[in-house]
């Protein structure tokens, strides 16, 4: 996946996530009335959806979190598509930031929780939980 | 890492021997077919860019450094809307800003010498591709139309990878690039749709729509489409079908390249999933995509994604010798090439006689929000009534076009009964 290491505070939701229309690009924070992480902030945390959805312009909404360095730490995911993936790609060797992406099964994936502390190794593909 | 089979000019690349915007742009493909599992990277013919409006910083940043590290296409590339007109932008009331923005972004993607087509359907103007041509395309309805339509294959590439592909040329061989990638999964069957429903051409967005929501991510086929289906009907439909779906390529058996019959589409096989769709599920849409409480709108949109030069010739025959009501601003969207046929043969001042106002390059979804103070929309494309209230906070209510010019002239929502809605 995309590699790296980093380390943060676990933010859970089962619902997928469209960043274009679903996240502020300024702020970081979920603006999607009808999402479950309406008005929490992604800023610099660990984001465990299942896969993303919508628009295409998803990865420049990434690339602009990571300018504002609003970005999450690292994202875990069932299923990573090519225009989820794009954002931390292009941002590695735009910005020369890592936003490390991680699939896991859905068992481990059910496992992480909000509020858990974890550092993600997504070069080595593990994650430690510290709490 | 790099299990990906490289050339050794893109060895050459990657050691920055072409410059930096090549080796950043090769990079991130590389990395893309990595992940993916792609075997290689090959040659695209054309790219069609999505990333051509101002939306964030990042974006415009991102353009302009990539021209300041040498960035040029490498294929013939296309521009997808900017969000305003960039020649009429007076009457489209741009503010100073965005306007300046805007003009940096068409600066820095002429100096990469991409072509200003500055539209969403570079299908039907532009650099049009052939059947099984390899291609690299961004905007969701024109993936799916070149895909399914068409035939041509691409992925669903997001912004920024459309650049970097334009830069190189390539893209990783995966996903819709494979033939077998491209078999349906899933078979939609129309039940109790009787050929006098396709008399109204709003149907076309509605069925997309329904197909969108049905596919998800698959790859779908429908059957029961007629014959006698226009380039616009399609156009509506892939439009509607990638905004409800993350619909890439779909197969109309009879219609479509790749589905000349349903055998063909299947790939021999059986599709794993059969839906059907009904009457109730088309008035459902129609209903669900209408926002709109009363009977009043101040705004008719058509041209989402951009009319064709057909389209004008329909919409100035229900237009022609009326008049817009004055409570009712009439935009149409359309790109260069029709606007200079429609100049040069009538049909535009005609329209403008009307109280229309044509307006090209630009994305209506994207209007300047504060410079006209609308309440609500009368669209003639499902895309738009879907993304209108969610994306501007603007009020929508859909028909098909003859709708959209009656409202127009009477200042309230006219929608002639269609066959679905008493069933």
């Amino acid at each position: 996946m995309v590699p790296g290491i980093a380390k943060g505070e676990v933010l859970v939701t089962s619902q997928p996530i469209s960043f274009w229309g679903g996240v502020d690009p300024a702020t970081g924070l979920i603006n999607d009335p009808r999402h479950d992480l309406f008005r929490k902030s992604i800023a610099g945390k660990v984001l465990v959806f299942p896969f993303g959805k919508g628009s295409s312009t998803g990865s420049l909404i990434m690339l602009e979190l990571a300018r504002v360095d609003k970005a999450p730490a690292a994202i875990v995911n069932v299923r990573t598509e090519p225009i989820l993936a794009t954002g931390p790609i292009v941002i590695n060797h735009f910005y020369g930031k890592q936003i490390p992406i991680i699939s896991l099964d859905e068992n481990s994936f059910r496992m992480l929780k909000t509020g858990q502390h974890v550092t993600v190794n997504a070069t080595e593909k593990f994650i430690v939980l510290h709490n | 890492m790099n299990d990906m089979r490289l050339t050794d000019e893109d060895k050459r690349i990657l050691d920055g021997k072409r410059g930096e915007a090549a080796r950043i742009a090769l990079s991130v493909l590389v990395d893309l077919g990595e992940l993916f599992g792609a075997a290689e990277l090959m040659k695209v013919s054309q790219v069609h860019i999505d990333a051509t409006l101002y939306m964030v910083e990042a974006g415009l940043e991102f353009a302009e450094k990539m021209v300041d590290m040498g960035g040029k296409v490498a294929v013939p590339t296309s521009l997808n809307p900017s969000a305003i007109d960039l020649q009429r932008w007076e009457a489209y009331r741009v503010p100073a800003e965005t306007l300046s923005k805007h003009k940096r972004l068409e600066e820095a993607y002429l100096n990469m010498r991409a072509i200003p087509t500055w539209t969403c359907t570079p299908y039907q103007h532009g650099i049009i591709p052939r059947f099984g041509e390899q291609i690299a395309w961004g905007e969701s309805n024109a993936i799916a139309f070149a895909n399914s339509i068409i035939g041509a294959r691409t992925n669903r590439y997001a912004d920024l990878m459309d650049i970097c592909a334009a830069i190189i040329g390539k893209v990783p061989k995966f996903g819709l690039h494979l033939t077998e990638n491209r078999k349906a999964g899933m078979l939609i069957q129309l039940k109790d749709i009787t050929g006098d429903m396709f008399a109204d051409d709003a149907i076309y967005p509605l069925l997309g729509y329904i197909l969108g929501e049905m596919a998800g991510d698959q790859v779908a086929a429908i059957t029961g489409i007629p014959e006698n289906v226009t380039t616009g009907n399609l156009k509506g439909f892939c439009a509607a079908a990638a905004s409800s779906g993350a619909v890439g390529l779909f197969h109309m058996v009879g219609i479509t390249p790749e589905a000349q019959t349903l055998e063909m589409c299947l790939h021999g096989g059986k599709p794993q999933t059969v839906l059907e769709i009904t009457p109730q599920a088309i008035r459902e849409t129609e209903e669900k995509l209408r926002t709109v409480k009363n009977d009043g709108v101040d705004l008719v949109v058509t041209g989402c994604p951009h009319y064709s030069a057909a389209e004008f010739v329909r919409l100035v025959q229900l237009v022609k010798g009326k008049k817009v009501h004055h409570s009712v601003v009439f935009w149409v969207f359309t790109n260069r090439t029709v606007y200079a046929w429609i100049k040069n043969n009538g049909i535009l001042s005609d329209l403008i006689a009307g109280g229309v106002m044509v307006f090209t390059d630009g994305c209506p979804l994207q209007y300047p929000r504060e410079a006209w103070h609308f309440n609500a929309a009368m669209t003639d494309s499902a895309k738009f009534a879907n993304y209108c209230f969610s994306q501007r906070g603007l009020d929508a209510v859909f028909g098909g076009m003859e709708d959209c010019v009656e409202t127009a002239i009477c200042g309230k929502i006219r929608r002639k009964e269609a066959p679905w809605h008493l069933k």
